[in-house]
Parts: structure tokens; sequence; C-alpha cells
């Protein structure tokens, strides 16, 4: 049997256009031997869950570049654990000012890449902290 | 052909030139240069040094020439910077219509001499305040406007006859447009008295900014619209800014950013005399653009210098132009958001100017300089005064706004000027070849070309080939904290109630008619902003008019290619 790979969706949340981070992200995942799946921009909370749970993903990476992660971010945890799948870990990134961090962190984020956070940093958070889910 | 060098200089620098390669080979050894590959930002591979004969293919008169005259390589205008200094249009926009207003008087008052619109993320992409899809987005990006009345407050007390007003607005650029037409009237200023910028350029949406709503088909029709529109009622209004800022900030090349907006607007003008039936000079003296100043200086010059250039042949030789207005490449410069810290921000004061000389130098007519904060929120009012104040320190200290193209004759920015322009005319070959930039758009062709030059630049970063000063190199661990404006939450909830009081008191069946009016006008391709100045009047949102837009033309998705 071969090991099975790491299932991440890359996701835009909200209104915000600004993509460049995700992509770049999308792609470096992709490079590293990951399972990649980028939604796009202007999804809603309720579709991002959505799709989390149809592909089965194991990770969710919300980018947000428009101070609108406050609501966007946590709503999506929010969603995934009503609908029973809040083994999918949640990470985000984009203009996420400093004193926003704990708030997330309480909402269920698990961690915060900002502008300037080495892709390299991000893909070993990756390795260290995600395994592929255990399907039943 | 009239050379730019006699063949004696040429033979002179062949000479000289090759004695002093000699003299680099022999001290090459205890001597080595720093690195072995020097290029730009867009990694375009700088040599170690430019000669006469790099420009000696250069025809004065073809290639240079005079300011304000063909191919206005140096300027449209005859006198420079000493006829008319550029605008100090600093883009803004936060929370509330009133709130907006505050920070435009308080900029007018500190010398700006044009205003720049910032549009929340809810405006921006047509919906009102009070929609599901809005939630979270209120206010935080720009400004809120959902009704005519907000935009009244907006206008409050800003004389519409003298001062000229730039709409960063997309798809609801109709809407948005027919509110400034609307605020006007009903200030007493006629039409034809009025003057701003509409960005209204939706080619570049669907290939970087991704504010998007119907597809590239109809968007454009929309444009072809407002253009006819403005020619015919609003002279002094510039319809659409052809924008290559957001493609630059999606990661792009200086060349890709100077290929992909010229051929947009290529694809504009097509359409315009296509559908409209106008000819070429009844409507492109209004068209404006809108470029990136990045952090390589001479690259940004370049590509300014270019620009004008490529744009003048561009309107002359493709489209038989005989108005010189027609041919006046007029371009707004916004120092690059994409080339500034979160680490270290007071850097960025420094990295904003040496930007800002960039466009000066690249003979910009309007300026944008970013405050050190904006990496991190909404500028507050005392960084917005220091970027302020840095185009005020570049036109009125430093001199540089004395002579008119002062690098012009540079070996090294003709040379460069050169590059810039053959690399952006085979891009446009090439679209030419996929037919056109919305059948290239189809085929992810610039996207996929932004999106490589983007993750590029990202590896670049990571192995330390390039360098962004406190993110890959002399990284300081001790944070410099600086204060952070915080848009109220409160924000949302008000603009929600004063919206349902608009509802509440307008006409429904007034507004009703006019939406009715306006959706028979998008079907059967008359003008839809006659209709739209009607419908807001009345009070109609900006999302009615959009969700009118979304019914006829359908929405675009965006395919997420990475």
């Amino acid at each position: 049997m071969t090991e099975k790979k790491i299932r991440i969706m890359v996701a835009k949340p909200g209104l915000d256009g600004h993509d460049r981070g995700a992509r770049i992200l999308a792609r470096c995942f992709r490079d590293a031997g990951f399972e990649v799946i980028y939604t796009g921009c202007h999804q809603t909370p309720e579709q991002i869950a959505a799709t989390a749970i149809q592909e089965d993903v194991d990770l969710v990476g919300l980018s947000c570049l428009s101070g609108a992660h406050r609501y966007l971010f946590p709503r999506v945890v929010e969603l995934l654990k009503e609908q029973g799948a809040d083994d999918i870990v949640v990470i985000g990134g984009g203009i996420i000012p400093d004193q926003d961090f704990q708030t997330l962190y309480d909402a269920g984020i698990k961690a915060i890449f900002t502008p300037g956070s080495p892709l390299d940093t991000i893909v070993r958070w990756v390795r260290t902290n995600i395994r592929p889910r255990v399907n039943l | 052909m009239n050379m730019y060098f006699s063949k004696n200089t040429l033979d002179q620098s062949a000479r000289l030139t090759a004695n002093w390669e000699d003299e680099v080979r022999r001290s090459a050894e205890g001597n080595a240069e720093r690195k072995a590959r020097w290029s730009t930002v867009s990694d375009l591979e700088v040599k170690r040094l430019y000669t006469p004969e790099d420009i000696a293919e250069t025809d004065f008169a073809r290639d240079i020439g005079a300011p304000g005259a063909y191919p206005f390589l140096r300027g449209n205008q005859a006198t420079g910077y000493r006829g008319r200094c550029w605008t100090f249009r600093m883009f803004s926009g936060m929370g509330s219509a009133k709130d907006t207003n505050t920070r435009w008087r308080m900029l007018l008052k500190e010398g700006q001499t044009g205003l720049s619109t910032a549009f929340d993320f809810p405006t921006l992409m047509g919906y009102d305040s009070d929609s599901p899809k809005a939630r979270g987005e209120c206010g935080r990006c720009g400004v809120a406007i959902d009704t005519l009345d907000d935009f009244l407050s907006l206008m409050d007390g800003i004389p519409m006859d003298r001062v000229t007003t730039s709409m960063t607005i997309n798809p609801p650029a109709t809407a948005l447009w027919a509110m400034y037409c609307a605020a006007a009237e009903s200030n007493g200023v006629p039409l034809t008295k009025i003057g701003g910028t509409i960005q209204n350029d939706m080619l570049k949406e669907f290939i970087a900014q991704k504010t998007f709503m119907c597809p590239p088909e109809p968007s454009v029709r929309l444009i072809s619209d407002t253009v006819a529109f403005g020619t015919q009622h609003v002279p002094k209004w510039n319809t659409i800014s052809i924008s290559g800022y957001h493609i630059r900030e999606a990661g792009s090349t200086a060349v890709q950013e100077l290929a992909f907006t010229l051929r947009d607007g290529i694809e504009y003008v097509e359409d315009v005399i296509r559908r409209k039936g106008l000819d070429v000079d009844e409507f492109a003296p209004r068209l404006s653009f809108f470029f990136n100043a990045h952090i390589d200086f001479f690259e940004e010059i370049c590509k300014m210098r270019a620009a004008r250039r490529i744009w003048a042949r561009v309107m002359r030789d493709r489209f038989h132009a005989k108005n010189p207005r027609s041919l006046w490449m007029r371009f707004h410069t916004q120092t690059a958001g994409c080339s500034l810290t979160a680490q270290q921000p007071y850097n960025n004061v420094v990295r904003t100017a040496v930007e800002a000389l960039a466009a000066v130098l690249g003979g910009t007519q309007s300026l944008h300089t970013n405050s050190l904060d904006e990496v991190l929120c909404l500028p507050s009012d005392h960084a917005v005064e220091i970027a302020l104040r840095t185009q005020q320190i570049l036109a009125e200290e430093t001199g540089v706004a004395n002579t008119i193209d002062p690098l012009a004759g540079s070996y090294f920015v003709e040379s460069l000027t050169n590059r810039m322009e053959e690399g952006a005319l085979a891009y446009i070959e090439k679209i030419d070849g996929l037919g056109g930039m919305i059948a290239a758009i189809e085929k992810g062709f610039p996207q996929m070309e932004i999106a490589d030059a983007a993750y590029r630049f990202q590896q670049q970063i990571e192995a330390g080939e390039k360098v962004m000063i406190g993110v890959n190199k002399y990284e300081n661990a001790a944070k410099q904290e600086i204060p952070v404006l915080d848009i109220d939450e409160r924000i949302e909830e008000e603009q929600i109630a004063r919206l349902a009081e608009v509802k509440r008191k307008r006409d429904s069946r007034a507004v009703k008619r006019d939406l009715d009016a306006l959706k028979s006008a998008c079907k059967t391709g008359k003008n839809v902003m006659p209709f739209c100045i009607e419908a807001v009047k009345d009070r109609a949102t900006v999302q009615e008019i959009c969700d009118v837009y979304r019914e006829v033309f359908g929405e675009y998705r965006d395919p997420g290619l990475y």
C-alpha cells in the first residue's frame, strides 16, 4: 500500500481578490508533494466548509487580505465543527494584525502565517503537524 | 537612417570599450565581482556597462524626439512639470462616507490636489452592506457606498467643479459614476464641468485583481457604454483607467505589466470603434492609464517612457488616430504595495520615496505614494501625511522637476527603454495571435504568465538571490511597533441601518420601474448610463443595479488557476 498523501485545500474566503499569496502557496504545496485543491477567489465560508468535506482534505489554508478575517476564519471552523469535520485543521494567512492572533487561535485557527513567512517554514509546519486523516 | 551617433563616435566607443574590457579581465582575478549575475527585480539581466553601441540603432527623430511631440517618449507636455506639476492624488477611503469625507478635507487642506476613492469590498463587488456576502467587510478596505445618500455625504463640501476625483471602481462603475453625475447635478454643477476618472477596466480584473462580476464580453460592453456616454455628455471625464498596477502587484514582471496593460487598451479601443461606431479621435483623448512604480529604479523609469512611445505608435499606426491628444498616454502611478514589508515598517518610507522618484523621472501625470503602514492596515493620518510630504519634497525641494526627462540620452536608460518596448511588443503580438485579450484570458494565458513570474520571484527570495531588507536579509528580531488604524465593528451595523432607512423612505415603485428599464437597455444594447442615473436618483442601490447585470449577463467564476 502506498502512503497516503496529505490533502490540502487553499481557499480565499470573502470578497477579497488578493490571491498572489494563495496561488504561490498552492503551487508550493504541490511542489512539496501534497495534493492541492485551490478554490479560487470569492468563496463563502459555507462553500469552503462544504468543499473541504466533500474533497476529504486534511488541512484548509485560508487567505484573506481585506480585514474580514475576524469574521470569516472563525466561521469556517465553526461550520466544519457543526458538520462533524472538526478533525480538518484550519490555518490562516494574509494581512492579520498581531492583536488579532489570539482571537483567531481561540476560535480554533491552528497557525497563522503573515507576509514574509518563508515557504519552507510553512511546508515544515505542515509536515510536522498534519497527518492524512484516517477514513473509517 | 538618422543615427543617434556618428560612425566616428561608434568607432571610438568600440575601441575604448574594448580597452576597458581588457582592463576588467586583467583585474578580474584579484577583484572578482560580488555576484555572477546582475538583474532587475523583474529578472532582466543588466550588463556591467552601457555604451553608445547599445543604442547604435536608435534614430533620434524617430525614437526620442522632443517633449510634447511624437513619439512622446519625453512626455506629452511641451513644458513637462515646469508647466504643470504632477497631481498629488492619495488613494483614500475607509469606514462610512462621513469618515472618508473628513479624511478628504484633511488631505485637501494639507495641499493634496486631487481626490481618489477607495471603496470597501462589498461596493467593489456590487453588493450592498446588508448582503450576507458583505459580512465582516463593511468599511474595512475603503468606504461603504450603497445609495446616492451615502455618495452625497461623501462629496459634502467638496467643490465638484474644481476638484477632480478618481474612483477605483470596476464592475459597478456605471452605478458609481451615475451617483457622481447625480451628485454633481444636485450640487448645481453641470456634467460638462466635472472632471475625474473611473477605473472601469475589467480586463485586468480577470487577469489580476479578481474583482469581477459578469463574464468578459458583457463587461467590456458596459465599459464601451461609459466611453460613449462620456464622449457625448461628460467631456472632461476619463471613463477608463487602463491599469497595470494590479497586474504588477499580482506578481508580473515590468514587461508583462506594460504589455498586458497596453494590449487591454487595444481591446477597449477596438470594442468602442466596433460597437459604438465612434471615430478613434472622438474618444481616445480621454483614455487614461495607471502604472505601478516598483522598487527597481531604472526599470520603472524605462517602462513608463516606453509606455508613452508604444501607445503613440499603436494609436497612429494601428488605429490611424490623427488628433495628437489621441496619441498621448496619460497615466497615474502608485508606488508598489507589494514592495513594502510588514517587518521594520519604517523602511517603507524610504522605498516609497525611491519609487516615487522613479515615477516622476518616468513622467507620471499623477501620483499616489503608499503610507508606511499600508502593509498592515488602512493608513493612519500621520502615515498618510508622511507619504504626501514625500511627494511635496520631491516636487519642491529636490529639483528633479526642473528639467524635462532628465535621463534621456543615457546609454543604459535608452537601451533599457528599447528592451521594454521590444518585450512588450512580442507579448502584444502573441496575444494578437491568440485572438485578442478576451480570448487570451479565456485560455488563461496572461494569468499563468503572471503566476509563473510571481512564483519565480518568490523562489528567488527564498534562495536569497533577490533581497527584501527585513524579510530575507538584515532581519531584526525586535519588532518595530507602529500604531495601526482600526475600523470600528459598529460601522457595519450603522451602515446597514442607514441603508434600511433609505429603502423605507424611497418610492419603491419608481425604483422597480427604473430597474426594469435598465434591464431592457441591457438586453437591447441601449447605453445603460442614462438608466443608471435615473435609478440612483430614485435611490436604487449599487447591488440592485448590479443584480440586473448579473441576471442579464450571468456571473463570472474564478477558474482558480495557479
